[in-house]
C-alpha cells in the first residue's frame, strides 16, 4: 500500500510538470485527490489495515496529499499570472495618444489680473466697494472738488446722459457714495468700468477699467500711503521691485502723487519700453482733500485718509505682453485660450 | 510748455547734465516729458568761405566751388545752387557729416567732377526762413553771423541749444512761463534766481490823449492794462529772440508778434497788439457780446457770439474775443503804424466756456481758463514795452492805463508744523518748512504763510503741505504699514459672482468682456420687437460712433457680436459667458438707470445643441442648490427659433430664457452654423441659491426601480408628464429620470415614446411590493388622465 501511495505521488508530480493551463490542473486535482480520486480510493481502503499501520497509512497519504496540494496551488498562482500577464499584453495602449478633450473654460485676463489685485488688498483688510457706471456729475466731479468749469475735466473726456448724468470717468466717485454711507475706519477698494470718450486703437478705448482705493481713519499718514502702495507693487510684481512717488495734481487729493515702479526691462536705465525714463507709472494717488472729506460729511481735522486709482488694463497688457488693447474686447477664442 | 535751458540760465545757474536736470525738475513736481539737445543729430559741419565758383565743364546747371573750411587745403564742392558767388559764408557738410532725420554725406563724383561734400540749404539743417530772415528758401544759406571759417555750425548759428518738454499739470499756470519754471528750478537745485524788472522810457506823449478805456464786467475782467507804441517799425527780431522762440516751439514772424510772444512765454501772460487805426473812436470797452452779435476772427471764420461771452470792442463792434482770439482787423500789418498793448486777465471759468462753445482752444485760453495772475499783467506789460525800445521796433507813448478790480490783499495761511509732519508722517523742522516755502517765494514768519499772488492754487494747509512735502522729496518720506484690524472680506453677492464665474468655467466656457455700450441697429439686429421695452435705453448724447451710443439693455447682442466675430475668424466652435451688466432706464430720466447683473451664454459648434445649453444651466443651478427650475416653451421671441426656447423660471420667478438662436438672426450676423444663447439674471440666481447647505443622511434602506414606457400625444411636454408622475407617486420616488425618447417606425403619427427610470424608496423601511405596485398604479392612473398610454 505504501508502495502504492508512492507511487501516485510519483505519477502526479511527473503530471504536474508538464501542466500549463488551469483546466488541466484542475483534472489533475480531481483525478488524484477528487471523491473518486486515486489517492481516495486507496485512502479507503485503509480498513483493511492493521491497527500499528493505520496511523502510519494515513500519515503517509495525509502528507502526500498535502504536499499535492500545495503543488498544485503553487501552479495554479503560476499560470493565473501568465494568464493575466497575456490578457493585460492584449490590453496595450500607445500612452502617447492624446487625452480625452475635457474642456475647462478660461478667465479673462482682465478678471485674472483684477482677481490678484483684489486679493492682494482683501489681505490688507480692505472691503471691496461698488458703486453705479452711469452716475451723477456730483459723484463723478464736484463732490470731487471739480466744479462744472474746471479745466481739469478736459483731461477726462466724459460721455453725458443728460445735464446731471454721465458715465463715470474715474472709479473715484466709489469713494465719495462709501464716506456718505460709512463712517471712519473706511479701507476699501473699488474696481469697475470706466468711460471716457477716447477714439478705440491700440493703447486706448473708450471703456477701460480701474481699481480705485481709498483709506479713511484717524491719524492716516502720507508714510501710510506710501508704505500701503509699495508693499501693493512688491505684491504684485515681486519684492525686488523699486517704487517711486512723483508729485502730480489731482484735484481731489493733496498732496498728490503718481507711483513709478522701476523699469523691468531695463533696470531703471532707460529703454524703449519705458520711453527713456527708466520708470514705468503705475497709479495715481493722494491725500483725500479735506473739502473732499467734508464734502461727505467726514471731518478733515479729525480723520485724514489716502486714495488711489490703478488702471488695469495697462497691467494686464504688461503682464502678458499684450500689444493692442482691442484683443481683450474683440474675445477671440484664439486669444482667450492663451490664458 | 517748452524750456530753453539757454534761457533759464539767464535766471538760475545750473548746470546739472540734461537728464539729471529732467529728473530733479519731475521729482519736485514739474514733469519733464523729455529734453532734445538741438542740432544734435548734426554732424560735421562747418562754416566755410567760397572762394571760387567756376563752371562745371559737362553741366550746364553745376557749378565748381573752392571752399575754405579752416584747413590747410580748401575744399572742392559741386553744387546746383545759383546764389552761391565768391566770398560767401556758407555751411558747409563735409565728408562723413551728418545732417538732421540721420542724412548721411560722402564724397563722390558728379557729372565727372570730385565733390567733397555739400553747401547746405536751411532746410537741409532743418531750420526756415523765420529763424533766419535774411535767407531765402530755395537756396544755400549765406550766413550773415558772426562765425569764424572752420567754426562748428551749431556753435555758429545758435543751435546748441536744450529743449526740455514739461508737462505741467492744471493746477500750476504759472509754470507755464521760463520764470515760473525757473522758480521752481531754483528751489529744486537750492540755487538763487535772478529776476528782472523792466524798465521803460515810454516819454512820447501822453495815452490819456490816445485812447479811452472801459470794463464793463469787472467780475469777468477785473484787471485790464494797456499801453500804446508809436511809429512801430515792423522788422524781423534779433537772433537771440528768434532762438530763444525757436527753443520754446513757437515760430518767430516778426518784431512785434514775436514781443507779445516772448512776453508770454517770459511771463506766462498772453499778450494781445491791436492795431489803433482800426481802434474805432479810439475807444476800448470791454463787455459781454449783444444777442446775435457776430465777430470774423483772425483765422477768417465768423462766429456767432452769446451773452455770457466777453468781448474786446470798440466804439461800435468786437475786435476779440477776450482771452481767446482777435478779430481779424485786430493784429499786426505790415504797414501797421501804432498798435494798443493789452495785458489783461479775465475769469478762467468764463474763458474756458467761451472757447469749448465756440469751439476754438487757443494758446491764450488754454492759460486764461486756469485761472491766472491778476497782478502779473502790470510787469509783464512793461516787459514788453521795454522790449520794443530794446528792440527799437517802436516809440513807446507815456502813461499807462490799467483798469485794476482785483484785491491785493495776500492770501494767508495758518503754518501748522505738527499738523503738517502728523499729515506726512516726517518730521521736519519748523525752520526747514520756512526755508522751503520762503524759497517757493511765500512769506512766511513761522506762524502764517503769505501766498504770492502768482499760487492761485495753495488755499489750505494741505497745499502747504504738499508744497513742504514736494520740495523735502517724497521719496524721503518715510513708508509704513497699516495699523489697526481690519475685516477685509467679500459681500455675499461678491462671492456669489465669483462661484458663477467658477461653475462657468468648469461648464468649459471661455469668460469675455463686452463694451456696456452699443448701436441701437443691434437691437433689429437680435430682431427685438418694434415695440419692446427693451429699445428704450439710456443713450449718450455725444457718443464717439452710433456703434457706441446707447447702454444695452440686454447682453445678447453683445454676445453674438463676439460669436460672429469668433465665426469669421474661423474659429470652428466657441462656448463664453460673460457676468455683465444691462442699464435699464429710470421712467424718471433725472434719476440714475438700474443696473442689473446679467450672466449670458453664447456657443456654436464643437456638438453643442440646446440640451448642451440646458445641461449647463441646470448644473450650475443644482450647484448653487436652487430649487428645481421649471422651463416653458416659448414660442414668440424673435431672436430664438420658435421651437427651441425656453423661458427659465424658479420659484415662479423668471430667471431668464435660453435657446437655438432664430436663422433669420443668424443671417442678421453672417452666422452659418446653428449658435445657442442663454441670459439668467444673476440676483434672481443669489436670491435662489441655498446659502447654508444641510447634509442629509445616507438612505438606510434599499430601493426599488421601475421603468416604464409611455405613449403620448407629441406635443406633451415631458416636464409635464414627469411632474404628474412626481405628485402621483408621492414622497416614495426618489429619482425620476427620462432615459428614451422615440418617434418613428411603429410609433403613429404625432405621438411619441418616452421611457422613464424610477427609483423608490422609502426612509421608514424597505419598500414592499404592495406598496410599490400602488405607487405604480396611482402613475399610470395620472398618465391616463394626460392622455398618455403604457406601451407594453
Amino acid at each position: 500500500m505504501k508502495q502504492a501511495i508512492e507511487q501516485i505521488r510519483k505519477a502526479a508530480m511527473e503530471e504536474l510538470a508538464s501542466i500549463n493551463d488551469l483546466k488541466a490542473l484542475d483534472n489533475l486535482r480531481v483525478k488524484y485527490l477528487g471523491k473518486k480520486g486515486e489517492l481516495t480510493a486507496i485512502l479507503k481502503q485503509m480498513g483493511g489495515l492493521s491497527a500499528e499501520e493505520r496511523p502510519v497509512i494515513g500519515q503517509l497519504a495525509n502528507d502526500i496529499r498535502v504536499d499535492i496540494e500545495e503543488r498544485i496551488e503553487e501552479f495554479t498562482a503560476r499560470i493565473k499570472a501568465k494568464e493575466q500577464e497575456r490578457a493585460l499584453a492584449g490590453e496595450r495602449l500607445d500612452v502617447t495618444m492624446p487625452g480625452k478633450k475635457f474642456v475647462i473654460g478660461k478667465k479673462h485676463p482682465l478678471d485674472s489680473v483684477l482677481d490678484e489685485v483684489l486679493e492682494i488688498f482683501l489681505g490688507m483688510g480692505f472691503s471691496v466697494a461698488e458703486g453705479p457706471e452711469v452716475e451723477y456729475d456730483y459723484y463723478n466731479f464736484e463732490a470731487l472738488n471739480l466744479p462744472k468749469d474746471h479745466p481739469a475735466r478736459d483731461t477726462q473726456d466724459t460721455f453725458y446722459i443728460t445735464e446731471n448724468i454721465l458715465l463715470r470717468t474715474q472709479t473715484s466717485p466709489v469713494q465719495v457714495r462709501t464716506m456718505e454711507k460709512q463712517k471712519p475706519p473706511i479701507r476699501i477698494v473699488a474696481p469697475g468700468r470706466v468711460y471716457r470718450s477716447d477714439a478705440v486703437d491700440a493703447t486706448h478705448s473708450p471703456l477701460f477699467h480701474q481699481i480705485e482705493g481709498l483709506v479713511v481713519d484717524k491719524g492716516i499718514t502720507m508714510a501710510d500711503l506710501k508704505g500701503t502702495l509699495d508693499a501693493f507693487v512688491k505684491a504684485l510684481y515681486g519684492k525686488d521691485v523699486q517704487t517711486r512717488f512723483r508729485p502730480h495734481h489731482f484735484p481731489f487729493t493733496e498732496p498728490s502723487a503718481e507711483t513709478d515702479m522701476m523699469c523691468f526691462a531695463c533696470g531703471g536705465k532707460g529703454c524703449r519700453l519705458c520711453k527713456g525714463e527708466g520708470w514705468i507709472e503705475i497709479l495715481g494717488c493722494g491725500m483725500v482733500h479735506p473739502k473732499v472729506l467734508s464734502n461727505c460729511g467726514i471731518d478733515p481735522e479729525v480723520y485724514s485718509g489716502f486714495a488711489f486709482g490703478i488702471g488695469l488694463e495697462r497691467i494686464v497688457m504688461r503682464r502678458y505682453n499684450i500689444d493692442d488693447m482691442r484683443l481683450l474686447y474683440e474675445n477671440d477664442m484664439r486669444f482667450l485660450n492663451q490664458f | 510748455m517748452n524750456l530753453s535751458m539757454k534761457w533759464l540760465k539767464e535766471y538760475v545757474d545750473i548746470d546739472a547734465s540734461p537728464r539729471e536736470f529732467a529728473e530733479a525738475m519731475t521729482m519736485s513736481g514739474s514733469k519733464v516729458e523729455g529734453y532734445e539737445v538741438e542740432g544734435e543729430e548734426i554732424r560735421n559741419v562747418v562754416v566755410g568761405k567760397v572762394l571760387k565758383v567756376e563752371r562745371h565743364p559737362d553741366a550746364d546747371k553745376l557749378v565748381v566751388c573752392s571752399v575754405d573750411v579752416g584747413k590747410s587745403e580748401p575744399v572742392q564742392i559741386v553744387t546746383g545752387a545759383t546764389n552761391v558767388t565768391a566770398g560767401v559764408i556758407v555751411p558747409v557738410a563735409l565728408d562723413g557729416s551728418t545732417l538732421p532725420n540721420g542724412v548721411k554725406i560722402k564724397k563722390g563724383k558728379l557729372r565727372g567732377v570730385e565733390s567733397n561734400g555739400m553747401l547746405c540749404s536751411l532746410g537741409e539743417l532743418n531750420l526756415t526762413v523765420n529763424d533766419f530772415p535774411y535767407a531765402i528758401e530755395d537756396g544755400i544759406f549765406l550766413l550773415q553771423e558772426p562765425c569764424e571759417i572752420g567754426q562748428d555750425i551749431q556753435s555758429a548759428i545758435g543751435l546748441n541749444d536744450i529743449e526740455v518738454e514739461f508737462e505741467i499739470t492744471s493746477n500750476r499756470p504759472d509754470c507755464l512761463s521760463m520764470i515760473g519754471l525757473a522758480r521752481e528750478a531754483a528751489v529744486t537745485f537750492n540755487k538763487p534766481i535772478t529776476l528782472h524788472t523792466p524798465e521803460v522810457k515810454g516819454n512820447v506823449g501822453d495815452i490819456s490823449s490816445m485812447l479811452k478805456v472801459s470794463v464793463l464786467n469787472t467780475e469777468l475782467c477785473p484787471r485790464y492794462s494797456a499801453r500804446v507804441v508809436k511809429n512801430v517799425k515792423i522788422a524781423p527780431s534779433p537772433r537771440w529772440m528768434r532762438e530763444r522762440l525757436r527753443a520754446c516751439g513757437v515760430r518767430p514772424i516778426n518784431n512785434l508778434v514775436d514781443i507779445t510772444n516772448y512776453v508770454m512765454l517770459e511771463y506766462g501772460q498772453p499778450m494781445h497788439a491791436f492795431d489803433y487805426r482800426f481802434v474805432k473812436d479810439s475807444t476800448i470797452t470791454v463787455r459781454n457780446a449783444h444777442d446775435n452779435e457776430t465777430i470774423t476772427t483772425l483765422d477768417g471764420a465768423e462766429r456767432k457770439l452769446s451773452p455770457e461771452m466777453l468781448v474786446i470792442c470798440d466804439s461800435e463792434k468786437p475786435m476779440a474775443v477776450a482771452g481767446v482770439m482777435g478779430g481779424e482787423y485786430s493784429g499786426i500789418m505790415d504797414d501797421t503804424n501804432t498798435v494798443v498793448f493789452e495785458s489783461a486777465v479775465f475769469k478762467g471759468a468764463s474763458i474756458r466756456t467761451t472757447a469749448k462753445k465756440l469751439g476754438m482752444r487757443t494758446e491764450s485760453s488754454g492759460r486764461f481758463e486756469k485761472g491766472l495772475d491778476p497782478q502779473n499783467t502790470f510787469p509783464a506789460l512793461q516787459r514788453a514795452c521795454e522790449l520794443v525800445e530794446l528792440l527799437g521796433a517802436g516809440e513807446v507813448v507815456g502813461g499807462i492805463i490799467d483798469i485794476d478790480h482785483t484785491d491785493k490783499t495776500p492770501r494767508t495761511i495758518a503754518l501748522e508744523p505738527e499738523w503738517i509732519n502728523r499729515f506726512l508722517g516726517i518730521e521736519l523742522s519748523v525752520d526747514e518748512m520756512v526755508r522751503i516755502l520762503k524759497h517757493l517765494g511765500f512769506g512766511c514768519d513761522g506762524k502764517t504763510v503769505t501766498v504770492p499772488s502768482y499760487r492761485t492754487d495753495v488755499l489750505h494747509k494741505a497745499d502747504v503741505a504738499e508744497e513742504i512735502a514736494r520740495i523735502y522729496g517724497y521719496n524721503n518720506i518715510p513708508n509704513t504699514a497699516l495699523t489697526g484690524t481690519a475685516n477685509g472680506a467679500l459681500t455675499e453677492e461678491q462671492k456669489f459672482r465669483s462661484t458663477i464665474n467658477e461653475l462657468m468655467r468648469a461648464s468649459g466656457c471661455n469668460q469675455v468682456e463686452t463694451y456696456s455700450f452699443i448701436s441701437p441697429k443691434y437691437y433689429d439686429k437680435i430682431r427685438l420687437e418694434k415695440d419692446s421695452p427693451l429699445r428704450s435705453c439710456v443713450t449718450i448724447v455725444n457718443p464717439l460712433g452710433e456703434d457706441t451710443s446707447v447702454m444695452r439693455t440686454t447682453m445678447l447682442p453683445s454676445m453674438m457680436e463676439v460669436l460672429a466675430r469668433n465665426y469669421n475668424n474661423r474659429n470652428p466652435s466657441a462656448s463664453l459667458y460673460e457676468l455683465g451688466t444691462v442699464y435699464i432706464k429710470n421712467s424718471d430720466e433725472s434719476k440714475l438707470p438700474q443696473e442689473d447683473n446679467v450672466l449670458c451664454i453664447g456657443m456654436y459648434g464643437g456638438n453643442v445643441d440646446f440640451f448642451t445649453l440646458k445641461g449647463i444651466v441646470e448644473a450650475l443651478a443644482t450647484s448653487i442648490g436652487t430649487e428645481e427650475l421649471d422651463f416653458e416653451a416659448v414660442t414668440n421671441n424673435p431672436t430664438f427659433h420658435p421651437g427651441r426656447c425656453a423661458r427659465v423660471t424658479v420659484g415662479g420667478q423668471t430667471l431668464g430664457i435660453l435657446g437655438e438662436v432664430h436663422p433669420l438672426t443668424l443671417e442678421n450676423y453672417g452666422l452659418e452654423t446653428r449658435a445657442y444663447l442663454a441670459s439668467l439674471d444673476v440676483t434672481t440666481l443669489f436670491n435662489a441659491r441655498t446659502a447654508l447647505k444641510t447634509y442629509m443622511p445616507m438612505p438606510r434602506f434599499p430601493a426599488t426601480t421601475r421603468d416604464i414606457a409611455l405613449l403620448c400625444d407629441d406635443m406633451l411636454p415631458v416636464l409635464t408628464i414627469e411632474k404628474a408622475i412626481r405628485k402621483a407617486a408621492g414622497k416614495i420616488l426618489e429619482k425620476i429620470e427620462l432615459f428614451d425618447v422615440y418617434k418613428g417606425k411603429q410609433i403613429e403619427e404625432g405621438k411619441k415614446s418616452i421611457a422613464f427610470s424610477l427609483i423608490l424608496r422609502s426612509s421608514e423601511g424597505t419598500l414592499t411590493d404592495e406598496q410599490t405596485d400602488a405607487a405604480m398604479k396611482r402613475i399610470l392612473k395620472a398618465m391616463e388622465d394626460l392622455g398618455a398610454t403604457l406601451r407594453i
